[in-house]
C-alpha cells in the first residue's frame, strides 16, 4: 500500500519537474532579453537536477546523486560565465 | 520498484510526502517564471526552487538512501551546500548584468545612476 | 609552527569534512589525503591574501542562522502564493535602503541573505553613499521593508563583524 504510494509520488513529483521543465524552456524561447534566457537556463538546470534525484530515488541507486552534482556544478560555471558576458560584451540579438 | 520494497511504511510514506513538496515548489518556482511580468520580478521565482524545493528532494533523497543501505548517507547535503553557496552569487551578477543593460539602454523603469559614480 | 602550515584552520577542517563526505569513508587513508588536501588547499588560498574577518558572538551568528532559515521558509510559502494568484496588481520595485553596516565580510553575508530569501534580491551597493540597492517582489509599504531588513539582520551583523 505504502509503496504504491512511494511510487505513486515519484512519477507526479517527475510530471511536476518535467512541466517545470518546459516552463523553463517556453521562457528561454520567447525571452524577451538575453538575460531572461539566462535565467531560465539556469532555472532549467535546477530542475533537471531535481529530476534526476527523483529518478536515483526510484531506482534505488546513488550514482545519479553524484550526477546531480556534477550538474550543480557545471551549470553554475556555465550561468556565471553568461552574466558576465552580458554584462561586458557588445551583445548582439 | 523492485529495490524501493525494502523501505518499511513510514519511510516510503515520509519519502513520498518530501518529494512531492519538492517537486511542488520546483513547480510553482518555474510556473512563475513563465507568468511574472517583467524581468525583475521573474529573477524571484527561481529561488523558490533553489531553497526549499532543493532542500524537500534532498530530505527525501537522504531518507530513502539511509533507511535503504541501514547507515546515514547524507552527501547529498553537499548538493545544497553548494547550490546554497552559488544561487546568490549568480543571481546578483545576472541582475547587475540585466540593470546595466537597462541603463545603457536608457530605460526609465530601473533607477538611475546617481551622478556621483 | 602552527601558525605556518595550518593558517586557516577552519577551512581545511571544512575542505577534509567535504572530501569525507565525498568519498564516504572514514578509512585512514582517506582521512589522510584529505588532510593534506585541506592543508594544501588552505594554504593556496592564503596566497590570495584574502581580508582577514574577525568574528565575535557566535551564538548571535547561531541566532542569526535560524532566523534566516525561518525566514526563508515564510517567503517561499509568500512567493508561492503571489505567483498562484494570478494577480497582475502584484507592485514590485526597488528599494534602496541606507546602511550603518560597511565590513565587507558582514555586507557578503547580508548580500547573500537577501538574495537567497525569495522575494527580495540584492541590486547593487554604493560603497560610498554606504547605500545598498534591492530589489522587492511584493513591495506594499517601502518603509516596512527598509525597516525589517535593518532591524532583522543588519542589527545582528553589525554586533558580529564590527
Amino acid at each position: 500500500m505504502s509503496h504504491g504510494l512511494l511510487g505513486a509520488a515519484v512519477i507526479v513529483a517527475q510530471i511536476l519537474l518535467l512541466l517545470a521543465m518546459s516552463f523553463s524552456i517556453i521562457r528561454m524561447v520567447r525571452g524577451p532579453r538575453a538575460q531572461d534566457r539566462v535565467l531560465a537556463l539556469d532555472a532549467l538546470y535546477v530542475n533537471a537536477m531535481l529530476l534526476l534525484l527523483t529518478v536515483g530515488i526510484r531506482s534505488g541507486s546513488l550514482l545519479y546523486v553524484e550526477a546531480g552534482l556534477i550538474i550543480a556544478l557545471l551549470g553554475f560555471a556555465g550561468t556565471v560565465a553568461l552574466s558576465k558576458f552580458l554584462m561586458r560584451g557588445q551583445v548582439i540579438e | 520498484m523492485s529495490r524501493l520494497d525494502a523501505l518499511p511504511p513510514w519511510a516510503a510514506i515520509l519519502v513520498a510526502a518530501f518529494v512531492l513538496l519538492g517537486a511542488l515548489f520546483a513547480f510553482v518556482g518555474s510556473l512563475g517564471l513563465l507568468r511574472l511580468e517583467n524581468f525583475y520580478q521573474r529573477v524571484h521565482a527561481p529561488t523558490l526552487g533553489t531553497t526549499l524545493g532543493t532542500f524537500f528532494m534532498l530530505a527525501g533523497s537522504i531518507t530513502c538512501f539511509s533507511v535503504l543501505h541501514g547507515r546515514p548517507i547524507f552527501y547529498e547535503i553537499l548538493i545544497g551546500v553548494f547550490l546554497t553557496l552559488t544561487t546568490p552569487i549568480t543571481l546578483m551578477l545576472l541582475v547587475r548584468a540585466a540593470l546595466y543593460r537597462d541603463r545603457e539602454e536608457g530605460s526609465q523603469d530601473v533607477p538611475q545612476l546617481t551622478p556621483k559614480d | 609552527m602552527i601558525r605556518r602550515w595550518l593558517p586557516y584552520p577552519i577551512l581545511s577542517a571544512l575542505l577534509l569534512a567535504v572530501w569525507l563526505l565525498l568519498q564516504q569513508s572514514v578509512a585512514p587513508g582517506t582521512i589522510l589525503l584529505g588532510a593534506l588536501l585541506g592543508v594544501a588547499l588552505a594554504k593556496v588560498f592564503g596566497l590570495l591574501r584574502p581580508p582577514k574577518a574577525r568574528l565575535r558572538h557566535y551564538p548571535l551568528l547561531g541566532r542569526l542562522f535560524l532566523r534566516v532559515v525561518l525566514d526563508i521558509f515564510r517567503s517561499n510559502l509568500a512567493v508561492a502564493r503571489l505567483i498562484l494568484r494570478r494577480d497582475s496588481r502584484t507592485r514590485s520595485g526597488f528599494v534602496a535602503i541606507p546602511l550603518t553596516l560597511t565590513d565587507h565580510h558582514g555586507l557578503a553575508v547580508l548580500a547573500c541573505i537577501i538574495t537567497s530569501t525569495p522575494g527580495t534580491i540584492w541590486v547593487s551597493y554604493d560603497p560610498d553613499a554606504n547605500i545598498l540597492l534591492i530589489h522587492v517582489l511584493d513591495l506594499v509599504d517601502e518603509a516596512g521593508w527598509i525597516d525589517s531588513i535593518k532591524r532583522r539582520y543588519e542589527r545582528p551583523l553589525l554586533e558580529i563583524f564590527q
